[in-house]
């Protein structure tokens, strides 16, 4: 039995091979609408997250499936200190794959660990979300064609931002990838990503402060939300902020067919006027996001 | 009284680091056990300078070579049966059961009732444990 802990849990070739499938439910959805007749997901939200839950709801209900669960922590048992082992081992019994937030570290490798049906991370504080780079890598491959040979721009909040952690260890893995890293310099991105993940297999990549010295060089802006919190002081978050909002004057600067991803939701950081170019496709990406989910549905449930 | 000079039965851990024969105490949990033991430290090395040696009356059973491996490889551990001295060959384990505890906070560890510590060896060379269930490298506080 397999589970979806760590988006490296999938090899390169189980990705692509995931990633097809998600292509081909996009495209016949009906020869798909009742792979999971009789099947049950258990949502399983130790803090809420209304968007990735109603993502896997949705997932598992364009398959036929049905779903139970819970939205926080407050709603289950988990408020009467039950441990996840536990929580796991019971709702194993009434569900045949589990999805699982949870604002601690690990928790659904635990989960895993006692399970005995397939369990999906759906974030795990700042560690992991797996569904998330699978959503990001179909919505470019989707749109470039492949994910090979191209310069991807991450911009914003480098440091904490755990899609972007995740999305650099994803694509490290296709050939020909170029990273434009794009944050202040308190917000840059860990030594563990640099030292481990991109030097250690020779990645070229630059570390920059503004958005506009490098927007014409990228094929793919991926923006990310700078939080004020972040900044040491007040005076460089209002020096820097601007450098991280995209506008449509710095838009102007890129390539015709760049294209602009986001893991939602937005507060400031892109602004609203750009939603109407053609290259914004972060709400693209929440729809490719639906198709990952029941890809990965499908393969963990071997109904495929 | 344990004669440090000549044990009959027991377990011998030379070239320890100086310095680290306490820690490597406290990892064993030799405190708690029954058996004599012999600490010391500072002693004259031609290979080391210094170095620190702990000597164990009693059986293998007492010591888990996995912790004194993940301590220092480079232990020498001295088993003696009888007087017989038979050396033993420690490796970096590569995974620790209950040795060492994850210091993150945000770890599932932190929280979670009766869940064993599980670290994972990820990098051999550079002798990187992580925790299984968040990643966190486990780093060591001298
Ligand atoms: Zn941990």
């Amino acid at each position: 039995m397999r589970h979806l802990l760590n988006p490296l849990d999938f090899n390169v070739e189980e990705t692509n091979r995931l990633l097809d499938l998600a292509r081909d439910i996009k495209d016949h959805p009906g020869q798909y609408a009742h792979k999971c007749d009789g099947k049950r997901l258990a949502t399983l939200f130790y803090e809420p997250s209304t968007r990735t839950r109603l993502s896997f709801e949705a997932a598992m209900m364009n398959l036929g499936g049905t779903v139970l669960g819970f939205s926080s922590a407050q709603s289950s048992s988990a408020s009467k200190g039950e441990s996840v082992a536990d929580t796991i081992r019971v709702v194993s019994c009434y569900a045949n794959i589990v999805a699982m937030r949870h604002p601690k570290e690990g928790a659904p490798a635990v989960a895993a660990q006692f399970s005995r049906v397939p369990v999906i991370n759906a974030g795990d504080g700042g560690h992991q979300h797996p569904t998330q780079t699978l959503a990001d890598m179909m919505t470019i491959r989707q749109l470039r064609g492949s994910l090979e040979n191209f310069t991807i721009g991450l911009c914003g909040d480098l440091k904490f931002g755990r899609t972007v952690h995740s999305l650099i260890s994803s694509l490290i893995r296709y050939p020909g990838v170029r990273f434009v890293l794009i944050s202040p310099p308190e917000l840059r991105i860990p030594d563990s990503i640099r030292e481990d993940v991109l030097n250690a297999h020779n990645i070229e990549y630059k570390e920059v402060e503004r958005l506009e010295d490098v927007i014409p060089e990228l094929d793919i802006l991926y923006m990310t939300r700078v939080q004020k919190e972040r900044f040491f002081n007040e005076d460089d978050y209002l020096r820097m902020k601007d450098f991280y909002i995209l506008t449509e004057s710095k838009l102007a600067l890129a390539k015709k067919d760049m294209y602009i991803l986001h893991p939602l939701p937005r507060v400031n950081e892109i602004s609203v006027d750009v939603d109407k170019d053609p290259r914004a496709q972060y709400f693209t990406q929440v729809q490719y996001a639906v198709y990952v989910r029941e890809a990965l549905i499908l393969t963990l449930l071997n109904l495929v | 009284m344990l004669n440090v000079d000549k044990l009959n039965n027991g377990i011998v851990l030379d070239h320890i680091k100086a310095g680290n024969a306490m820690k490597l105490y406290n990892f064993l949990h030799l405190d708690k056990l029954d058996c004599e033991v012999a600490i010391i430290k500072n002693a004259r090395s031609r290979k080391m300078g210094r170095k620190d040696i702990l000597k164990i009356e009693g059986g293998l059973d007492l010591v888990n070579l996995d912790v004194i491996g993940f301590v220092d490889p480079d232990i020498t551990v001295n088993i003696i049966t009888d007087g017989k001295i038979e050396k033993k060959k420690l490796t970096l384990p590569k995974e620790l059961h209950n040795v060492i505890s994850c210091r993150n906070p945000r770890c599932i560890t932190s929280i979670e009732q009766g869940l064993e510590q599980v670290f994972v060896l990820t990098d051999e060379k550079k002798k990187v444990y992580r925790c299984r269930y968040c990643d966190e490298a486990y780093t060591w506080n001298d």
